[in-house]
């Protein structure tokens, strides 16, 4: 500690379970941004990552509440969220976005897409894997082409609501940050548009880097058009996100408000290395000079591939560095802005190091169970089995 | 009485109910007291205070507050001349035990103490999930312990520091104004302790009280006030430098 802090500020009360919360929803929100590239806006050239992107937002959906229900203090009484909500409070609303999210928008799309894979599934699978493809056909089997063109038109239909709603569920956790009035560092009204943009950049980096990767452990080619297209809207994404957060930076070191001394001594010392090193140089400026010269450039395949990876590996270091700024960053100073505090982090507690480690990997895993129960690939499903009935 | 056997059935689940209410013990009754008829805040003259630290040892005494936690404090500011926007504060232990010399000369010392502003527009109560912070009738901000979820919101939106997280109850705990003791016609425990009469308890719905008088004879502030929090700790005497 340093200087004078309030005496119960001292205690840091947001821990790096809720850096990993925003970094989560957003990695969501923009892997489904991307898939709806494809089906909104009608860019075939990423079509090959359409299923896998909407998967990955299932995964991350799955696991993002989670850290937020360890770090609760009585975790038992969380549904008290959806039952008694109180509706001035933002954080109240997070359960109704997610829950809509999730089983209005992915669930419901992701079962339109996959609704003839389920059919044909339950036919040539057998045993608990036939009972679970059978139980996913909600008893329908009807894959005649009629069919399948409504399962299309309603699926187009949920798309379009969906790109609202994953602005609201990140823009929602922006804006839970964005509205604290006694800290100066989160209370903007750039924050939910910043976390929205810095969403889009990190869910689309993360979905390159996925395809790339389940591209080389499966030995297949990696389609570059695909690749370039999803690197190009990387680019003019981060553009946006960089603007906005220069000019947010820019505007607070102009105005130098009675915040400012406070700020800037802790981006000169406390957060240097997060902020400046991390976010910044590593994690915005590398990748954006790396897309650039993607575009300027024309690099052979194997090249803009090694440029990708490092851009989209940069990427999300750079955002979650950005969200530790905006989570840990905003609690070091003192809303007195005379002292500083440090923010130790345990590791094999609650809400230590080890749990977050362990909660960045677990979508990771479920993205690996959800991709063999649902192959995203586009390839010609196993042959129907000659006598389901024999199970 | 004759009961039938399905009214029996329907009436041993409240039974239930009403028992565990009687075990966990009623709180003792405050019946002439109509929270309608009070709007409580706090009068706090810096030009008293003397930075003994009796009240906040006798709020942790009453209320059971943890060590290292604070539902009030004091703070002792030293501004130099020259340096009017950044004046050296310090508050050992929260100023429980009082305060060691100053190793300041010059310029100006004095103390301000610090708790819960039990806001009008409080921002804590505003961003609760779950709606376990609330206003009572009377004006004080208090905290619903067996319903708050311990997400830590609350404690983050108070621009005062007033808030923390009981270490062992797991949820956010505060300064209730003594609502145990003012609802019974008693003032609060850091207002009784208090030798100087630096801290006093003011109902603003009572036209006897004498807050209304030292409110047009003195020139009174509230902490931040640009963040228009509706507070209600009136301080007399303060600095502008005070934060």
């Amino acid at each position: 500690m340093e200087g004078f802090m309030y005496p119960n500020e001292v205690e840091l009360q947001w821990s790096v379970l809720i850096v990993l919360y925003p970094f989560l929803t957003g990695l969501v929100a923009g892997a489904f941004i991307l898939a709806s590239l494809e089906r909104i806006f009608r860019v075939e050239a990423v079509k090959p990552t359409y299923r896998l992107a909407l998967l990955t937002a299932l995964a991350f959906l799955i696991v993002a509440p989670m850290p937020l229900q360890l770090h609760l203090g009585h975790p038992e009484r969380s549904l008290e969220m959806y039952l008694t909500p109180h509706r001035s409070s933002a954080m109240a609303m997070f359960g109704f976005v997610y829950l809509w999210y999730l089983m209005a928008v992915l669930l419901l799309e992701i079962w339109l897409d996959y609704r003839k894979d389920i059919v044909l599934l339950s036919q040539s699978t057998r045993g608990l894997k036939r009972f679970f493809y059978r139980t996913l056909t909600l008893g329908s089997n009807n894959i005649s082409p009629g069919a399948l063109h409504v399962d299309d038109r309603a699926g187009w239909v949920i798309t379009l609501i969906g790109i609202p709603s994953a602005f609201l569920l990140h823009g929602y956790v922006g804006f839970i940050f964005g509205s604290v009035k006694a800290n100066p560092w989160w209370s903007t009204p750039l924050m939910p548009v910043v976390f929205l943009f810095s969403a889009m950049v990190s869910g689309i980096a993360l979905v390159m880097l996925v395809y790339l990767v389940t591209s080389a452990v499966r030995k297949a080619p990696v389609d570059m058009n695909c690749l370039d297209t999803i690197a190009k809207y990387l680019f003019y994404t981060f553009i946006i996100d960089f603007t906005l957060e220069m000019l947010d930076l820019i505007h607070r070191i102009y105005e130098a408000d009675e915040s400012f001394r406070s700020l800037d001594f802790m981006m000169h010392t406390r957060l240097f290395v997060s902020q400046i090193v991390l976010q910044v140089f590593l994690g915005t400026i590398t990748p954006l000079l790396l897309l650039a010269a993607t575009q300027l450039v024309r690099f052979s395949p194997s090249i803009r591939k090694g440029m990708y990876s490092l851009a989209g590996f940069c990427t999300l270091i750079g955002i979650l560095a950005m969200r530790w700024n905006v989570v840990i960053g905003g609690q070091l100073f003192s809303k007195s802005f005379l002292g500083y505090t440090t923010y130790k982090m345990g590791f094999a507690t609650r809400e230590g190091l080890g749990p977050a480690i362990f909660l960045t990997v677990l979508p990771f895993a479920m993205l690996y169970v959800l991709v063999k129960l649902f192959p995203p690939w586009y390839e010609p499903l196993p042959p129907i089995n000659p006598s389901p009935s024999a199970d | 009485m004759n009961l039938t056997r399905r009214q029996l059935l329907v009436l041993l689940p409240a039974a239930a109910a009403a028992w565990e209410y009687v075990l966990a013990g009623t709180p003792e009754a405050a019946p002439t007291y109509n929270s309608t008829e009070h709007w409580w805040g706090m009068l706090l003259d810096i030009t008293k205070c003397i930075g003994c630290g009796s009240c906040v040892r006798a709020c942790a005494l009453e209320n059971d507050v943890p060590d290292g936690y604070f539902r009030t404090w004091v703070e002792r500011y030293h501004v130099s001349d020259f340096h009017i926007e950044n004046p050296v504060v310090d508050s050992p232990d929260g100023g429980k035990e009082g305060f060691p010399p100053s190793e300041f000369t010059g310029g100006k010392n004095f103390f301000v103490p610090k708790f819960c502003n039990h806001c009008v527009d409080s921002p804590c109560t505003q961003v609760c999930p779950v709606g376990a912070t609330f206003h009572t009738a009377d004006g004080v901000v208090l905290v619903d312990q067996n319903y708050c979820v311990g997400c830590r919101y609350c404690i983050q939106a108070c621009p005062y520091g007033c808030r923390f997280f009981h270490p062992t109850k797991h949820v956010a705990d505060k300064c209730t104004l003594c609502y145990h003791r003012i609802t019974k016609g008693l003032t609060t425990a850091c207002c009784e302790s208090c030798p100087t009469g630096a801290r006093q308890l003011v109902d603003l719905k009572n036209p006897n009280d004498p807050i209304h008088i030292f409110l047009k004879t003195h020139s009174v502030q509230v902490l931040k006030p640009h963040l228009a929090t509706g507070a209600k700790n009136f301080y007399n005497g303060l600095d502008g430098s005070v934060r």
